[in-house]
């Protein structure tokens, strides 16, 4: 089973690599902010991977819970930081 | 035996979620449907590996495992709580930025 | 259009809840939830880190009760659990379907052509706050649609992905949280 989830580990982390792509070349600033809260959400995954082959998994829950709560918080603080102005809002309302 | 079985399933489809989600956020063809795909598949794919995984992680049976268990399902309903939240922030600083939304026949941004 | 104005609430500008006004029960309810997510963190069970627990869960619902539960417990906040607790399968099904409708509009090689992105536009009937923030975020946790914004006269835009995605709002999911809320 250990291997199985070596295999599973590894493709999680070609897909972080591919997510890393929108977060390096995306034309807008919200496109990169996507593609890191995609690699987020992923990399909590892994470490659960992680702990799991180490056999150590009880100390790596904890890790991932604060990652997860490190990359939510991260996500709303950079998308507050861009709500300036009125933008679309003045002709819909 | 079948225990093992279930948490493959859960795995493999967890996993393929994963890979419909990068995949969307690459091919899609502007920043409001990119969301689409990375916010929701990540979730439900997370959703299913997390589950597969606190399934195989609870035998033996002891407090320990059950605790570890609880965890990981308590990151489960994190990111059922985090995820739309985060989503909504995205969407709604693109919509104060002046973001057109891509309609059919516009070229890929 | 007239009719409309007619139709939107009254503005209410008085606070949701009074200094003073707290009750009992919610200080209770989110001790025992507070005291619930530090056994489980914790994973430790002698008195010295109970003790702790309790102290440290007292001071947060003494501090910041009113952030959790901004009005008294009655019997309709318990009525209104076991209503949500009823439709979150519902809506897991739901998100399971529409997952795996976006799940073949990304896997499919002439994406391009199947996709219709749209703005809809639609006034929900909730009157609570809790049951139109659980509306919002079920539209945005389903995958294929997202609410970008619900204003004060409860109009609510949607960003669907193609016209399949959109075609059934608010229909069902509405009536089910109305049933929820007690609000039929």
């Amino acid at each position: 089973m250990d291997d199985f989830f070596l295999g599973c580990s590894l493709f999680l982390g070609g897909l972080i690599m591919l997510s890393l792509y929108r977060g390096i070349f995306g034309p807008t600033v919200l496109d990169r902010m996507i593609g890191v809260n995609a690699i987020g959400t992923k990399t909590t995954v892994l470490l659960i991977f992680i702990g799991l082959l180490y056999h150590r998994l009880d100390m790596f829950v904890d890790i991932a819970l604060a990652y997860a709560l490190l990359n939510f918080i991260a996500v709303l603080a950079a998308a507050r930081y861009f709500q300036k102005r009125k933008g679309l809002y003045e002709r819909l309302y | 035996m079948v225990i093992d079985l279930i948490v493959a399933f859960c795995l493999v489809v967890g996993l393929i979620f994963f890979a419909g989600g990068t995949l969307g956020l690459l091919r899609f063809p502007d920043f409001y449907s990119r969301l689409h795909p990375a916010g929701k598949l990540d979730t439900m794919g997370s959703f299913l590996v997390l589950l597969g995984l606190a399934i195989h992680q609870l035998f033996p049976l002891t407090l320990g495992t059950v605790l570890t268990g609880l965890k990981l399902m308590l990151i489960v309903v994190f990111v059922f709580l985090a995820s739309p939240t985060a989503t909504h922030a995205i969407v709604d600083a693109g919509f104060r930025a002046g973001l057109e939304p891509w309609r059919k026949g516009d070229p890929r941004r | 259009m007239k009719k409309d104005a007619a139709q939107q609430p009254k503005l209410d500008l008085s606070p949701p809840h009074q200094e003073g006004k707290r009750s009992g029960s919610v200080y209770g309810a989110t001790f025992i939830l507070m005291m619930g997510v530090w056994v489980l963190l914790s994973g430790k069970f002698d008195p010295f880190h109970l003790a702790l627990g309790v102290l440290s869960s007292a001071l947060v619902s003494y501090f910041s009760a009113d952030l959790l539960f901004s009005e008294p417990l009655t019997g309709k906040t318990i009525r209104t659990a076991f209503g949500f607790l009823r439709y979150l399968p519902w809506l897991l099904y739901q998100i399971l379907l529409s997952a795996l409708h976006v799940l073949y509009l990304s896997f499919h090689p002439r994406m391009m052509e199947l996709i219709d992105p749209q703005v809809l536009r639609f006034r929900s009937r909730l009157k609570s706050d809790l049951a139109q923030v659980t509306f919002a975020n079920s539209i945005t946790l389903t995958p294929g649609t997202i609410t970008i914004y619900v204003n004060f006269h409860r109009d609510f835009s949607v960003h669907a992905i193609d016209r399949f995605s959109g075609e059934d709002l608010p229909g069902e999911m509405e009536r089910r949280i109305a049933r929820a809320f007690g609000e039929e």
